[in-house]
């Protein structure tokens, strides 16, 4: 069986990156984005049959039934997808799967990061809760690498950006002109966090350095936020109203690991076999895409990402970058959205921006940053330290 | 051992039934892993299954305590509060000679002279009467 063409986002909606919330809670703002994107789609609550959430911490267990309960929900389908960063991208193609095979017809998929003020009297609180994967567990991770400092995500891309130095060498600065593009970007973008501050390659170059070899400038800022998209069967959205869907032509995943200590390779990631199975179900090559939007947590992810995905040989990534112009005005547009990077990382919902933007793109309503020509976008989800992978591939025609 | 060793807060193993014998020989001073009875390939971490096949098995062995730094990166900033008032921390992974790599912290190390291809020895650092964490240094010339 194939997803090819059974399936298309229809609906999208997203909040504004912020840096902080204030008194909301991640069930009202999945409920809230969730509402929206339905609405976007010009559907009626009694018209979805599926949800599909991330884990929340408001709701450990049970978080699918909470949200359709709380919606107001039918659903023939409703699950939780526990992927990281490759959550938003994953839930796709679940939906799609589930659509495909006859289970349900249209799926909201729903993720939101809420981020309270630390107060400053009174007992400390975590700044983000609705990020379960952030406590404390009794993984082997937390038994053998936690005691060493190995927490967060910044050393795992540092040790792979080191790697990848030794292994293939890429200059500094061009990881840093794949951050300025993204800047540039979000200066198109009014809802990114950094819209209006444009930086230089010597703004990376200068900014601190955090983790060796990676700078300030390179890494994500962990902003609130929340996104959602409505996927429904090709059917239902040939008789969509308002704009035009963007078809789900590909998809695939892969996963190998969870600690990047274990992984099968530190620069060559699971990316590659997730984009294979996506191209090859979508029949379409690399060459016609018109826009990438790839998950872009540090600017080494989007180096590895671009290889591993097949639009440059290993090793050639910062000569692509180089001779490529990232800009969603240039010859390889790259995350118009500004990627995480600008836009900002809104936990999860950070992951599905890759999603929301590339279907944007691909129904033409990205506005001032539109991509001309956005007939075929390829999307990058990528969870944990290149652990978790999902590839989509969207088209303007099914 | 100092007197903060007493009150240490860096996040601690918590070893289990399946882990506590890298633990306890942690705390001897050796380097003990599982290996493959079928076929003597090792792995790393201690696990209740075989990750080499549903027929094979996994047998505990001591191994060199040899290996090399496979990458590491320093971490300017604290990676968590509880390194705040420390300097810069090298977070490497090891590839161990008999082939699996751990993650860990390379000691007695500036980090300017890290380097990937490093030869490190395994160092055993009691950090609390329980817990012995297994470090690596730079190996003698």
């Amino acid at each position: 069986m194939t997803l090819r063409g059974k399936a298309a986002i229809t609906g999208v909606a997203e909040f504004k990156p912020a840096r902080y919330t204030h008194g909301a809670t991640t069930l009202g703002m999945l409920a809230e984005v969730a509402r929206d994107a339905i609405a976007d789609a010009g559907l009626e609550m009694g018209e979805v049959d599926g949800l599909i959430t991330e884990s929340f911490a408001e709701a450990p267990m049970f978080a699918p039934a909470t949200l359709v309960e709380y919606l107001g929900i039918d659903a023939r389908f409703a699950e939780v997808v526990d992927h990281g960063g490759a959550t938003g991208a994953g839930m796709v193609l679940r939906a799609a799967a589930a659509i495909a095979a006859g289970l349900c017809e249209t799926v909201v998929c729903t993720t939101a990061a809420r981020r309270e003020q630390r107060s400053t009297d009174g007992p400390k609180r975590s700044a983000n809760t609705g990020w379960a994967g952030r406590r404390r567990d009794r993984t082997p991770y937390a038994e053998f690498e936690e005691p060493y400092g190995a927490i967060g995500a910044n050393f795992g891309y540092a040790l792979i950006a080191n790697r990848y130095m030794h292994e293939h060498g890429v200059k500094p600065e061009q990881l840093a002109r794949i951050a300025v593009a993204q800047r540039y970007n979000a200066c198109h973008n009014p809802d990114a966090l950094f819209f209006g501050q444009p930086i230089t390659v010597d703004d990376v170059l200068n900014s601190p350095v955090i983790v060796d070899p990676l700078h300030l400038l390179e890494i994500v800022m962990p902003v609130a936020g929340a996104a959602a998209v409505v996927v429904t069967s090709a059917k239902r959205a040939k008789k969509l109203k308002g704009h035009a869907p963007a078809y789900i032509l590909g998809a695939g995943e892969h996963t190998t690991h969870r600690s990047i200590t274990y992984a099968p390779s530190l620069t060559d990631s699971p990316i590659r076999a997730a984009a294979e199975t996506a191209f090859k179900m979508a029949g379409v090559r690399r060459k016609d895409i018109d826009l990438a939007s790839i998950y872009d947590c540090y600017t080494i992810t989007v180096l590895i990402s671009l290889e591993d995905a097949g639009f440059v040989k290993k090793g050639r990534g910062g000569q692509f970058v180089d001779e490529h112009n990232l800009q969603f005005d240039g010859d390889f547009p790259l995350n118009p959205h500004g990627g995480q990077l600008s836009f900002g990382q809104a936990g999860i919902a950070g992951g599905m921006s890759h999603v929301t933007e590339a279907a944007r793109q691909v129904m033409g309503r990205a506005k001032g940053r539109q991509v001309k020509k956005c007939e075929l976008a390829y999307v990058n989800g990528n969870g944990g330290i290149m652990s978790e992978q999902v590839s989509l591939i969207f088209g303007r025609d099914a | 051992m100092t007197q903060a060793d007493s009150a240490y807060i860096k996040p601690l193993p918590e070893p289990g039934p399946v882990t506590q014998l890298f633990w306890d020989a942690a705390r001897e001073g050796r380097l003990c892993i599982q290996r493959s009875k079928n076929t003597g390939k090792y792995v790393f971490y201690p696990r209740a299954v075989s990750p080499f096949g549903p027929n094979d098995e996994l047998e505990w062995a001591d191994v060199s305590g040899r290996g090399t730094v496979y990458s590491y990166t320093v971490a300017r900033r604290p990676t968590a509060p509880q390194w705040a008032n420390e300097g810069p921390l090298i977070i490497a992974i090891v590839e161990l000679e008999e082939g699996p790599r751990m993650t860990a912290n390379i000691l007695g190390c500036a980090p300017e002279d890290v380097a990937i291809g490093m030869a490190v020895t395994a160092s055993f650092e009691a950090v609390t009467p329980e817990v012995t964490l297994v470090q690596f240094r730079p190996a003698a010339e």
